[in-house]
């Protein structure tokens, strides 16, 4: 990298040095390995090295719905500013609508066999389906749903705090009470929602056993899939002029405002369309974990999400996708192996990412990249170019 | 001369002492070995004659009797009380408690006793303790008897009342003698006076009684009784009245209770955020501190000075003041200081060393809860009236939420580092061109912030389980007070905390515990939509910041 010149870069220098393209290089990396993994889990035997077992497949499927759900969280704390501690909650309430057609699904197959009530409201001596169940056996009902509620709640929530020019630690605070509440709200058995346990049991997704290996791998294709057009979708925002000015309005909110735009709108737009792409997040999650319960709703979680995208580098799209599967990899290894030291390492994180790498592990490339080049005595001419490639 | 004179005193009052206990004793070994009679109607007589000779020691025969301690020694009949060691008995007479050696299980026979035997020895005992010196057993015995109904009783409490002194115990009594004489009198006058003084006394039970009586009334002779039953009916309806009353006043203690809790656990973050703009999300783990400090101290005081147990708490007031405000001094300077103008990273680092906190206390101390005892001045209730009584614990929190407030705003407004902070509050930039050394005040302030939340540990140990969690339970509560008071303003902080906590308890019986604190937490909500700044707002230059 030390004799090519920056302004001819590629892809893969890009992805080095943080620059535009980087996350183009970074996306076809991860589609790469995501065809790999279905090779690898399809095709290559058992016995050979680079088999990968469907539990693999889960588990990465898993880490893909966090980097959707990071992705969501970058798009408005990286381009506008917004630092939410709630959109645990909007990934939460798509994993619920999803549940929701997965509990219809179980038909009499569950404990008691009642044909249309799920076990819960069966063991609660309920006699009919709340209305609010009603359509939840169709898919593309369902499919609406999980964009529709947490878009809808994202809407009311985002048209109130940000009308009245809620912003900083006042909206991070009020998302945190928010996603609290519903945590609250869905404890209770009344809510119709399974209370702490949750919905479980789930036996089938569109007619397809949801333990076959099958299944589990369309699964993971499909949260590729997701993962992809949500970065698509997010890097061509943040690359319009709509995403120039949410760059504006997160460095200098009142001026943007002064020049004329409508802030609010702005900032409204943005928090809807992130809350869908987590409320995507979280329907492909739970056909892959098999169970939603309230826990998802708490506090801890979300401001979790926060720093797998602090870590990976704010502002950067890709390095949210990055911090989150390095974090949650993170996670699984050391939760197994060093039990007690997890919860040191994950508070370290936060104090270091913040402290150290501020800008991210992205963030630091393009550092790193002038660095050596200077040290080599290069030229660093296009210096203008490197610094877009922060913002 | 002296000598003898002293021992001529001492040897009469020994004899005198020896003749009035053999007097008693007689009748009173009499009286026991009574209790060996088959017929349970008998035995209950012999039970309340026992009762009327006041003695101490028929305190303890009837205890005994009726936890199944007493028994009949097979080989001469006589009645001795039992206690089991190992798989023998030792055998005590009952009477003058002389030890009788140890025998087999097979020696013995015990005394039975059947319900009828049961109701007799409790109002027995009750009848005992009525006479009792301590004030406190004289009012529980009379709330026995209320309870059990005895008709017997009726005389002695009667002859009571008139010889009481004790401004606490009377009432009691007079409670008593009228729920006897309405049950079982046959004076219509003397009726009505009861359905009066138990009107006067009030409660919940008193209620029920008195529901009791007017249903039997009705049952039984309806027409005769009528002036009775409106007399019962108007002084139920009273007592209902009486009783909502206290309800609502129970429940605005339940309120400000609630309420001076998030007082403490909100006033050291509101320093924090008002001075620095900065959310501290280990505030609530400094809370915690406070609280292991609270047990540290108990534990240590439970090895080196046992003496010194019930005081323990007071001490660790300053000490885990100092130590939480240490922790946080620590915590400023070492990562705060360097995020600043930069609050929600430092929301996310603080985040982090509450994470990091928590797992220390966790390997230190174990995941369980720890106990920490409430001391012997701190427990009880004061009870005002029948059915109002409000715990001492939760009335020294409040006092001392107050206490803690009063010493902060003192600190505030009358001390040089108040000054400052106020200045730096108001226009950082101002207040360092006029010299203050910001960096300073910043880090004394989230040494005091801290070491408020310690104070508040402490307090919360009292009434809440000490463990890892404590902390976490609190810090979102603490949040809404902060955010609805308003920030640099203690009086936003004390309006905020006695809003949201009597909100939440009035909001309780109709709604439930978590609906009560969704309810609360929306109405926040939408309260920030319309004063964002909360309900004190600081104005100036630095709000928008």
């Amino acid at each position: 990298m030390s004799t090519s010149y920056v302004t001819e870069k590629g892809p893969f220098v890009s992805l080095l040095t943080g620059l535009p393209g980087g996350g183009k290089a970074f996306m076809g990396i991860l589609l790469a390995a995501a065809v790999f993994i279905v090779v690898g889990n399809q095709i290559i035997p058992e016995d050979n090295f680079f088999h990968v077992p469907t539990y693999m497949v889960s588990l990465l499927g898993k880490y893909l719905c966090y980097a959707l759900l990071a992705l969501s969280v970058d798009l408005i704390w990286g381009f506008c500013g917004i630092l939410s501690l709630g959109h645990g909650a909007f990934f939460a309430l798509g994993g619920y609508v999803m549940g929701m057609y997965l509990m219809r699904q179980i038909g009499d197959r569950g404990v008691y066999g009642n044909p249309e009530l799920p076990d819960f409201m069966v063991f609660l001596n309920w006699q009919e389906l709340p209305w609010y169940w009603f359509g939840f056996e169709s898919f593309a009902f369902t499919g609406l749903m999980i964009m529709l509620v947490p878009g809808l709640l994202a809407f009311i929530f985002g048209w109130f705090a940000f009308r009245s020019r809620v912003t900083g630690v006042y909206f991070s605070i009020i998302t945190q009470a928010m996603t609290y509440a519903l945590l609250l709200a869905f404890f209770r058995n009344d809510m119709g929602f399974g209370g702490n346990n949750g919905l479980t049991d789930f036996k089938e997704i569109i007619g397809f056993d949801l333990r076959s290996d099958g299944t589990r791998l369309g699964l993971f294709v499909g949260s590729v899939i997701a993962l992809a057009v949500g970065y698509l979708v997010s890097s061509f925002i943040t690359q319009s002029k709509f995403g120039r000015i949410l760059i504006a309005i997160r460095d200098a909110e009142s001026r943007t405002r002064f020049t004329g735009y409508r802030v609010e709108y702005y900032k409204l737009t943005v928090f809807v369309i992130s809350a869908v792409l987590a409320g995507i997040a979280g329907s492909l999650y739970v056909p892959q974990v098999g169970i939603i319960n309230p826990s998802e709703f708490s506090p801890a979680n979300s401001i979790e999400v926060v720093i797998w995208v602090a870590i990976g580098g704010r502002g950067t799209l890709w390095g949210a996708v990055l911090g989150a599967i390095l974090v949650n990899w993170g996670k699984s290894y050391f939760t197994g192996a060093l039990p007690e030291a997890w919860l040191y390492m994950l508070g370290g994180l936060f104090v270091f990412s913040t402290l150290a790498l501020p800008k991210g592990i992205v963030g630091t490339f393009p550092i790193f990249y002038d660095t050596i080049r200077r040290k080599l005595g290069r030229r660093a001419d296009d210096l203008s170019n490197v610094k877009e490639g922060d913002a | 001369m002296y000598f003898l004179r002293t021992a001529l005193i001492f040897g009469l009052l020994f004899v005198f002492a020896e003749a009035g206990q053999l007097v008693h004793a007689e009748t009173l070994q009499d009286l026991t070995q009574a209790l060996s009679v088959k017929n349970y109607t008998k035995k209950a007589a012999v039970v309340e004659k026992l009762a009327a000779t006041g003695e101490v020691q028929a305190n303890t025969i009837l205890s005994a009797l009726m936890d199944g301690a007493l028994f009949t020694r097979k080989s001469d009949g006589k009645i001795v009380l039992g206690t089991k060691i190992k798989k023998n008995y030792l055998l005590v007479d009952p009477v003058d408690g002389t030890e009788l050696g140890e025998v087999q299980k097979s020696a013995l026979k015990k005394v039975r006793i059947n319900n009828k035997v049961r109701i007799a020895i409790r109002a027995g005992i009750g009848r005992l303790e009525l006479t009792s010196a301590d004030p406190e057993k004289r009012i529980s015995a009379a709330a026995a008897i209320f309870k059990s109904e005895a008709p017997a009783m009726l005389p002695v409490l009667r002859a009571l009342v008139k010889s009481e002194k004790n401004a606490d115990v009377k009432p009691a009594l007079i409670r008593s003698v009228a729920a006897l004489e309405l049950l079982y009198g046959d004076n219509h006058d003397v009726q009505m006076f009861a359905v009066a003084d138990l009107k006067a006394a009030g409660g919940p039970e008193v209620k029920a009684l008195l529901n009791k009586v007017l249903i039997n009334l009705q049952l039984n002779e309806p027409a005769q009784n009528s002036e009775l039953a409106a007399a019962i009916r108007s002084a139920i309806a009273a007592i209902e009245t009486q009783l909502e009353t206290y309800g609502l006043i129970e429940n605005l203690f339940q309120g400000v209770s609630l309420a001076s809790v998030l007082l403490l656990a909100a006033i050291g973050l509101a320093v924090t955020f008002g001075v620095m703009g900065v959310i501290n999300m280990a505030h609530g783990e400094m809370v915690m501190i406070g609280a292991y400090t609270t047990y540290i101290i108990q534990e240590t005081c439970r090895i080196y000075a046992p003496g010194f147990l019930d005081f323990s708490l007071i001490v660790a007031i300053p000490l885990a003041f100092v130590v939480a405000g240490t922790f946080g001094i620590l915590l400023e300077r070492s990562v705060i200081r360097f995020l600043y103008g930069r609050p929600l990273e430092t929301l996310l680092a603080t985040w982090g060393i509450s994470l990091i906190l928590q797992q220390l206390v966790r390997t230190i101390f174990g995941p369980t809860n720890k106990e920490v005892s409430t001391p012997e001045w701190l427990s009880g209730a004061w009870e005002i009236t029948a059915g109002l009584s409000f715990t001492y614990n939760r009335i020294a929190i409040i006092l001392f939420a107050l206490v803690v407030l009063f010493f902060l705003m003192m600190v505030l407004k009358k001390t040089l580092f108040g000054l400052q902070m106020r200045a730096v509050t108001q226009n950082r930039m101002m207040a360092g061109s006029m010299g203050i050394r910001s960096a300073r005040v910043d880090a004394m302030t989230f040494g005091l912030g801290s070491g408020v939340a310690g104070m508040a540990g402490v307090a919360l140990s009292q009434i809440d389980n000490v463990s890892p969690n404590l902390g976490q339970a609190y810090i979102i509560d603490s949040f809404m007070v902060v955010v609805f008071g308003g920030v640099g303003n203690l009086w936003g902080t004390l309006v905020g905390a006695g809003s949201l906590g009597i909100a939440n308890k009035f909001l309780e019986p109709y709604s439930g515990a978590v609906l009560a604190k969704i309810f609360v937490l929306v109405a926040i909500i939408l309260f920030i939509q319309k004063r964002p700044r909360g309900l004190f707002a600081l104005k100036g230059r630095s709000v928008e910041g």
